[in-house]
């Protein structure tokens, strides 16, 4: 594994996008970051510009009024890039899947690479989530992984 | 230009960036562990730059990448003409002139968060400008010269005839290492707000660049700060990792303030005190 790889997987720096989640998912992700869990110690840095960020955390049912954002935060991150969705809702839709203004999953609109489950999904499941799209910036399992 | 000049500005350009790297990573580390949490490891500046360095390039047009490398050859250059012990003044002049070309970066797109980010920095500027100025004058009384190289003939350190200019150049110190309370362009600690201010546009290697100016920048600031104990360089080196320190825990035990505090801070306190040190330097003559 070469410094580049190493370096990527060191420093992840997550964008966290509320797709309409009922807020218990986001406040997993935010316990994430304090001290009990402190990912920082990875190098994981949440960021709110998907300019900077290397791994979309999506929470919430993809809906029609989302997606347009949704895709177009995913298109604003510079390669290469991971997307993760947490919880039930971003998985499949969860209990939202039939409503008339749900799309379902965060799937239907950009490609995922980790789905995280759980209602909400607890941070220890998030943590490992988030190192399992790590592993998809390594060559080994790279490209083939991710599809 | 002596082989000695040219040795001492290449190792300057590439130790400057190694030293650099490692302080913002003992900062993190040390931030870490203020707060009750583990941290990264101190090495975690250069995987962030090695990580920023290899993503793909994205930019919202030309000027915005050549005022990168403006604000990155600015800032070496005042660095090294430090490290070569040469004019104060021509230091502060091309230190604003980098900080000059991350503004017109900022200003170069139309992202509103950019130019907020941008406007809040001149306002940094305009803050810190004048008492950087009244420290090289408050220098020049004492050296007679605004070269770097008299301050270190000095026989007494500067701190003990300029203690006041001292505190004014820690406040400088705190603007300039976008730390609480005066994070507010680029809220470089607080990674959300005004969505990163002058960095909004900024991606990937440009990112990166960015990162690496700031440990040019950084171990400038802390540079000035030691002359104020330039007896020895280890006088000098430990005068400015103690001033390094304290700005650590400022930061943590601080609130971050909006920019009009910022300006009434700076320009009551800072150049109050800057000012009172200079009429005593005048009376006790």
């Amino acid at each position: 594994m070469g410094l580049v790889d190493t370096a990527r997987i060191k420093s992840p720096w997550i964008l966290h996008y509320d797709c309409g989640s009922c807020n218990g998912c986001d406040i997993e992700i935010l316990a994430c970051l304090t001290p009990l869990y402190d990912v920082e110690r990875f190098g994981i840095v949440n960021v709110g510009n998907p300019k900077h960020a290397d791994v979309l955390v999506v929470t919430g049912p993809a809906n029609r009024r989302n997606q347009r954002v949704l895709r177009n935060l995913y298109e604003q991150m510079p390669e290469p890039k991971a997307v993760i969705a947490v919880g039930t809702c971003a998985c499949t839709g969860g209990v939202f899947h039939n409503c008339y203004n749900v799309l379902g999953g965060v799937d239907k609109v950009i490609p995922v690479n980790v789905y995280v489950p759980g209602c909400a999904a607890k941070p220890e499941a998030i943590i490992d989530g988030v190192v399992k799209a790590l592993a998809l910036f390594a060559p080994s399992n790279g490209k083939e992984a991710a599809k | 230009m002596t082989t000695n000049d040219l040795l001492t500005v290449i190792a300057t350009i590439v130790l400057g960036p190694l030293v650099g790297g490692l302080l913002f990573g003992i900062d993190r580390k040390l931030t870490a562990r203020l707060q009750g949490r583990y941290g990264p490891p101190i090495v975690q500046p250069f995987y962030d730059f090695i990580k920023l360095w290899s993503k793909s390039r994205i930019v919202a047009n030309q000027s915005q990448m050549m005022y990168v490398y403006g604000y990155l050859l600015f800032t070496i250059t005042a660095l090294c003409l430090l490290a070569l012990r040469q004019d104060l003044l021509i230091i502060i002049f091309v230190l604003a002139f980098g900080g000059v070309s991350l503004i017109m970066g900022a200003f170069s797109v139309k992202s509103p968060y950019s130019n907020i980010g941008a406007q809040r920095e001149i306002l940094q500027m305009v803050a810190y400008e004048p008492v950087l100025m009244l420290a090289a004058v408050a220098i020049y009384l004492q050296t007679g010269s605004f070269m770097v190289s008299d301050i270190f003939k000095l026989q007494q350190p500067l701190l003990f005839s300029l203690p006041l200019v001292f505190v004014a150049l820690l406040i400088i110190l705190t603007i300039k290492m976008r730390k609480s309370p005066f994070d507010i362009s680029a809220s470089a600690h607080a990674h959300q707000e005004i969505v990163r201010g002058v960095y909004t546009e900024y991606s990937g290697p440009y990112l990166a660049l960015i990162e690496l100016t700031h440990w040019y920048e950084l171990l400038l600031v802390l540079g000035i700060i030691g002359l104020f104990w330039a007896t020895s360089v280890w006088a000098a080196a430990a005068l400015a990792i103690a001033a390094f320190l304290l700005e650590i825990v400022v930061d943590n035990i601080e609130a971050r303030m909006t920019w009009p505090w910022m300006i009434k801070f700076v320009w009551t306190t800072g150049i109050g005190l800057s000012v009172v040190n200079i009429a005593a330097l005048y009376l006790i003559r």
